[in-house]
């Protein structure tokens, strides 16, 4: 084996290992879809968030304009503190936007679903989402219905 | 009475021999790194080491690839199935190997086919008394020899294990995608979801690079430790891939707990 062909093997198993490594990054990680630069920050206070973790989606007609990039608490008014990040090409929306937590499927993950609303000034960052919706417990609503069951029930009863 | 001290009697040899040889090798490492950077002056003999270390142990380390990613593409498959989540399968596949099979059996691959080349080769130099004639003639065999090995092995596996996950993502998608008809955007697009640059793909390579400083750690110290016979050589070739396996699983687990713990 003379030197030049092991030097040529070594090239190519560095080169090899290199394409791995990118295309690790790139095609099977979310690099692509990383734009943090130029993003602002929103924040909107719910009452439960329960399932929305830090790198949920942040969506608007369907479409993912975000990430959810920190949960806080609040410890005076007992609400969750979410910040999210939108990325800067949507800078667009309305002041009075509405925030509400959905559930992709059934049992699915978490999301931020935010909707538009009609004021002329747009949202900047450190802004403040008022309108909120939080998260369907799907034990609260089983527990709501069992308990206007039995109350119809008793109704009917009497 | 008696036979109760012989046992504790070689219970403290073996436990004293033990932390010998730990010191050796702690030792021998310091010797290593302190060697490390003269090699930059002396690039050819790298690249002599990474062609033996890295380029001859690539063959088996893509076929593993393919396969251990067709397996879990077919295993994913039958237990997604059954939940209507073949979409999924991206996820899976792409998640365990880069997190933990890409590291980890790469490791033990690199330990069979590297690792023990090392030890023998090292050995055998030693058995035949050339790191003795090195010493004659005031070259350091730790510098000239132990350091180039060490530090391709160091160089070479981050590679491999990138190379055998890459490699099993395509696997995974041969089987999921080609026989057994995910969707061809949902498998990619899966995974692009749920796979994070941060917290998978860096984990997985300093995991891969942890894994590489042990095993080669391990067969040099092997190799330069062998009892000069043959019969010493081939004891410390066992020796190697044996403690090079149980020690990659171990730090596995520790990495593991201290990478993904949080969660």
């Amino acid at each position: 084996m003379t030197i030049r062909l092991t030097e040529i093997w070594v090239g190519i198993f560095v080169a090899a290992g290199l394409a791995a490594l990118f295309m690790l990054a790139m095609k099977v990680s979310n690099l692509s879809s990383y734009s943090q630069d130029g993003g602002y920050e929103i924040t909107a206070r719910f009452e439960d968030i329960s399932g929305l973790k830090v790198r949920s989606a942040v969506t608007m007609a369907g479409v993912r304009i975000g990430r959810v990039t920190a949960i806080g608490f609040d410890k005076d008014t007992f609400e969750a503190v979410v910040t999210m990040t939108v990325e800067g090409d949507y800078n667009t929306l309305p002041k009075d936007t509405s925030a509400s937590i959905y559930t992709a499927g059934l049992l699915g993950e978490k999301y931020v679903g935010l909707e538009p609303g009609g004021d002329e000034t747009n949202m900047q960052q450190g802004d403040r989402i008022k309108l909120t919706q939080g998260s369907m417990v799907l034990e609260k609503l089983i527990g709501q219905f069992i308990s206007r069951f039995l109350d119809s029930d008793k109704e009917a009863k009497n | 009475m008696k036979s109760v001290m012989d046992s504790l009697q070689s219970l403290g040899h073996k436990g004293s021999g033990f932390f010998e040889r730990l010191g050796r090798a702690s030792i021998l490492f310091y010797h290593i790194l302190a060697g490390v950077p003269g090699l930059f002056l002396r690039y050819p003999l790298m690249i002599q080491q990474i062609y033996s270390v890295g380029v001859l142990s690539l063959l088996i380390i893509v076929v593993s690839g393919l396969f251990v990613g067709m397996v879990l593409g077919l295993q994913g498959y039958n237990t997604l199935v059954d939940f209507g989540a073949e979409e999924s399968l991206g996820v899976v596949v792409a998640l365990s190997l880069v997190r933990e099979l890409g590291p980890v059996v790469t490791a033990l691959l690199f330990a069979g086919r590297a690792g023990s080349a090392l030890t023998a080769e090292i050995g055998l130099m030693k058995a035949t008394e050339q790191l003795s004639a090195m010493e004659m003639m005031a070259i350091d065999p730790i510098r000239r020899v132990l350091a180039p090995r060490f530090l391709a092995g160091f160089f070479s596996m981050p590679l491999l294990a990138a190379i055998f996950s890459a490699v099993g993502v395509i696997g995974g998608y041969i089987v999921g995608v080609g026989l057994l008809g995910v969707d061809d955007g949902a498998y990619w697009s899966q995974m692009q979801a749920k796979v994070d640059l941060h917290e998978d793909i860096y984990n997985g390579v300093i995991k891969s690079i942890a894994f590489g400083v042990i095993v080669t750690w391990i067969a040099v110290f092997e190799g330069y430790d062998a009892v000069p016979t043959s019969e010493g050589v081939s004891r410390a070739t066992t020796r190697t891939v044996v403690h090079s396996s149980l020690a990659v699983l171990g730090t596995d687990f520790i990495l593991t707990a201290l990478m993904f713990g949080e969660h």
